[in-house]
């Protein structure tokens, strides 16, 4: 029978993680469990939950720094900060609807999986936002890294390494990240009607404006149809999206400037905070996919690609899209292709210089294709240095990212 | 700094040889008066002369000169603009000092996906100056931005004055190529937003040439703002300067720039370049707001507002580009006017949190007297970054050794009130033993296990960032009981 590992405090982790050396019990590490689904399935023999480790440790919104307990609520974090006007920049999303999941997505999640909204194009990613953890290694060993201030450059940026790791690495137990003043205003412009290769053209644009644009999405008819604000989804054909956030009077005049700017485009219309916070959290969530379970691919590409890539994939397969980051980012549901539209997608990645990710397929799908970029032969044996670096015994979430990794 | 490997040094001429069947002859350095301009980066009072200098052309020459050391034993130091305030680039007597003058073109500035292609040595400056006739400009802007190159940047992971609004070094990168030691070349991001796997990119920058040499630079572009201004603000005392600067960030506003001096950092600059800041305030705040003009007025107005509840006695606000640029003509003369007031300075990196400072600037006042070393102190105020200017005379026996002992004191109170050693100027050799006031020896040990998974001969800049060498081999066991271990009090559901 499998063992279920919660330890309480971060030398019980260290115990959990030398049982797991000891006797060879590979463990799945789990917070939340919103994203069980999300990478390769894990082999183990016992599950290990952070779930004990939950709760605000230290805030001081003037100091800009947040510390929590890996395994706390992305909602209390939110619903913290906000009540100190502030916020995480950097978006994170809450995938538990888009894979069918129950569990609520925490920090320490959003973190290991360096998950980053629609702000990631001004504020950037989880990673630029985390600036010190403690955790135990894979060997059994409690170590900490980065800082509680927002400028630190001493040793290595171990932070940076942890974020995007998957548990994989460490069990990260308390983590640090920056918080920033929340805007009193955001306002989205609306372009109707535009192909995507027309799409990227124009968000491409807003974003070389000096109109400090934090969100550039384009929905293709059929993911604009499923938004819940009625501007989008009554449109009857593709929506792209431009958002600005800050002070009142800077929103109104940026708005009104990227309406102009935009125009050129095609018709335009605008949204009002409300309607705006409902469509950027669809987008940040990729509401769009969360009502069926096919495969789904996220592509992250140069952003002018982000046109060309979906191309190279829909030529070759079924599929619907959404755009993000001004185009950098393509979420891409397969319709009934046999290897998931696998090989099209890598084709489509490989051909403009970017990656895919298959962040949502049914077990033995996950298991039988590889679910990250498969890497250069240098990449991945630096990479399996890493691993062993933190993990020699492969006792954390063993072949989560790839296998061996 | 580790013991010279004599053994290595006696092959010097066969290594020059060798090295000279890679690279043409001007590219390899190995007279006296040639290595003589390589012996110190901007941490002068550390000096060594480089067995070699080698300056490659490409990255295959690179990759070549790296691969051919590996081979021999023998020891590399990279050396961007040897601008760095932290002896990372300080030569070691038995290795290869690595220059990367000659690698210094912009090979691409893509504006459809907002980032430039550079090597390693182009200038920082150069960059924004090369793609602002198309409206962009690259952010971080170390003080050094006219000579420090792009690749030493991300070594160091700089920062600069724009850094809390636009980020350090590494928030503004997108990918690197990069040559590890056994001369293996690797690609780290694109152009892409985020890299795939493990975020390699994001361990690399910062890391102080210990973990590979980059040979190519992706940065992100940002468009020019609308509009910038600044105010110059004077205080009666630190701490309500101090205070100003939490309510600027209370009150939502993250400035471009938002720049603190006390009194002797005023004098001081004024003394040297007449920038008119006012002479019977304790403290100034220079702040600058960038963005929508209609946003960067409103902001002015409410900075202005703050200001003079927080007791200031001077508020001045830009009215063009000439007074802006006046506003931080002192500021950025600060090291430049530290020097006019003594034959040698040092300048301190730590960083705390904001709501210590005065206790801090007591201390060090205190310190100072202490040693009876003139200090003035510079503070990158909305992100908490204290650069302390201990003011010395290098001629006096003994003076550089207690200027070093007071900065360590200085820095030992960054870390006991919550802060870090280093902000931006890297811990190189200079902080390299201070490193276990902040950290465990397990801490730094899982750092140096990733130091062996780039490089497990150690042979990349070695002597810097960790006090303690251990061998890879040692740091990669894993003393583990076999077999079945009861483990009976581990908590399961």
């Amino acid at each position: 029978m499998a063992d279920n590992l919660a330890p309480t405090d971060a030398d019980g982790l260290a115990d959990a993680v030398r049982w797991a050396i000891a006797g060879e019990h590979p463990l799945e590490v789990l917070a939340g469990g919103s994203k069980r689904d999300f990478g390769r399935p894990v082999q183990s023999a016992a599950t290990l939950s952070l779930a004990a480790f939950d709760g605000i440790v230290d805030y001081e919104p003037s100091e800009l720094v947040l510390t929590a307990k890996a395994a706390t609520p992305l909602a209390t974090i939110e619903a913290t900060t906000a009540a100190e006007r502030q916020m995480l920049a950097f978006e994170p999303a809450d995938y538990a609807p888009l894979l069918g999941a129950s569990g609520g997505a925490t920090l320490g999640g959003a973190l290991a999986c360096n998950l980053s909204g629609p702000r990631r194009i001004k504020a950037g990613a989880a990673r630029d936002h985390f600036l010190g953890v403690h955790a135990v290694s894979g060997r059994g060993e409690r170590f900490k890294a980065g800082g509680r201030v927002v400028k630190n450059v001493t040793g290595y940026d171990v932070c940076k390494l942890l974020a995007g790791s998957y548990g994989t690495l460490a069990l990260m137990h308390e983590v640090t990240v920056k918080v920033l003043p929340a805007p009193e205003r955001t306002r989205t412009v609306l372009v109707y009607g535009l192909e995507p290769a027309a799409a990227m053209d124009a968000l491409g644009t807003a974003l070389s404006s000096a109109h400090e644009v934090s969100g550039a999405a384009h929905m293709p008819d059929e993911a604009a149809a499923r938004s819940a604000v009625s501007y989008v989804a009554d449109a009857g054909a593709a929506v792209s999206a431009v958002r600005v956030e800050g002070f009142p009077a800077s929103v109104e005049a940026r708005c009104e400037a990227l309406r102009e700017l935009l125009g050129r485009f095609g018709a335009v219309e605008e949204l009002h905070s409300k309607n705006s916070a409902t469509l950027w959290r669809e987008i940040r969530d990729v509401r769009a996919f969360a009502d069926d379970s096919g495969p789904l691919w996220r592509l992250s590409v140069p952003p002018a690609s982000g046109a060309d890539a979906a191309a190279r994939v829909s030529d070759a397969v079924d599929v619907r899209a959404l755009f993000d980051w001004g185009g950098g980012l393509i979420w891409l549901g397969v319709n009934g292709a046999p290897d998931a539209g696998e090989g099209a997608v890598r084709a489509a990645a490989a051909a403009v210089g970017g990656h895919a990710t298959l962040v949502r397929a049914d077990a033995p799908t996950r298991a039988a294709r590889a679910v990250f970029q498969p890497q250069t032969a240098g990449l991945a044996a630096l990479t399996e240095r890493i691993k062993r670096a933190f993990d020699p015994g492969g006792v954390l979430n063993p072949g989560r990212m790839y296998a061996g990794v | 700094m580790p013991e010279p490997d004599a053994g290595v040094i006696s092959q010097r001429q066969s290594l020059v040889a060798a090295l000279r069947k890679l690279l043409p002859g001007d590219c390899v350095i190995d007279d006296e008066r040639g290595l003589r301009p390589f012996e110190c980066d901007g941490l002068s009072a550390y000096r060594s002369l480089p067995m070699v200098v080698v300056l490659p052309r490409d990255t295959r020459e690179v990759s070549r000169v790296l691969s051919l050391c590996h081979e021999r034993g023998v020891k590399i130091v990279p050396r961007g603009a040897g601008t760095g305030l932290s002896g990372g680039a300080l030569p070691l007597a038995d290795g290869v000092t690595v220059g990367f003058g000659k690698l210094n073109r912009v090979l691409e500035i893509d504006t459809a996906n907002r980032c430039a292609v550079v090597q390693p040595g182009v200038a920082n400056l150069a960059i924004s100056t090369a793609v602002s006739p198309y409206g962009f400009y690259y952010a971080p802007d170390p003080s050094s931005q006219i000579a420090c190159s792009i690749g030493g940047n991300v070594a160091e992971n700089s920062g600069g004055v724009h850094c809390l609004k636009y980020g350090l070094t590494t928030n503004n990168l997108l990918g690197v190529e990069m040559v590890l030691m056994d001369g293996e070349v690797l690609r780290l991001g694109g152009k892409q937003f985020d890299a795939e796997g493990y975020d390699l990119l994001g361990v690399v920058t910062g890391s102080e040439g210990l973990l590979g040499v980059v040979t190519e630079v992706t940065v992100r572009l940002l468009p020019k703002p609308a509009t910038v201004r600044a105010l110059l603000l004077g205080f009666p005392d630190n701490a309500s300067a101090g205070a100003c600067a939490g309510e600027i960030i209370a009150a939502g506003i993250i400035p471009a720039g938002l720049e603190m001096m006390d009194r002797p950092a005023i004098h001081a600059a004024e003394a040297f370049c007449q920038a008119g800041y006012p002479m019977d305030v304790e403290a100034i705040l220079i702040c600058e707001l960038d963005g929508p003009e209609v946003e960067v007025d409103e902001l002015v107005a409410l900075v202005g507002d703050l200001a003079r509840n927080s007791g200031a006695t001077t508020i001045r606000t830009s009215r063009d580009e000439a007074e802006r640029e006046r506003f931080w003509l002192g500021r950025k003369s600060a090291f430049g006017a530290a020097g006019r007031m003594a034959p040698d300075y040092y300048v301190m990196d730590g960083t705390i949190p904001r709501a210590r400072l005065p206790e801090v600037l007591n201390r060090i006042g205190e310190l100072s007297r202490e040693y009876d070393l003139p200090v003035a102190n510079v503070f990158h105020a909305g992100d908490g970054n204290l650069h302390p200017l201990i003011m010395y005379d290098s001629s006096i026996p003994g003076a550089l050794q207690r200027t070093e002992e007071m900065g360590s004191e200085i820095l030992r109170l960054c870390v006991e009130v919550g802060g870090v050693l280093t902000g931006e100027h890297g811990v190189g050799v200079e902080k390299r033993d201070l490193m276990g006031t902040m950290f465990s020896d397990d801490d730094l040990k899982q750092q140096q296990r990733i130091k062996c998974a780039f490089d497990p001969d150690q042979l990349l800049n070695p002597g810097k960032v960790f006090p303690t060498l251990h061998r890879c081999a040692e740091l990669g066991q894993m003393h583990v009981h076999r077999g079945e271990t009861p483990f009976p009090d581990l908590p399961r559901f």
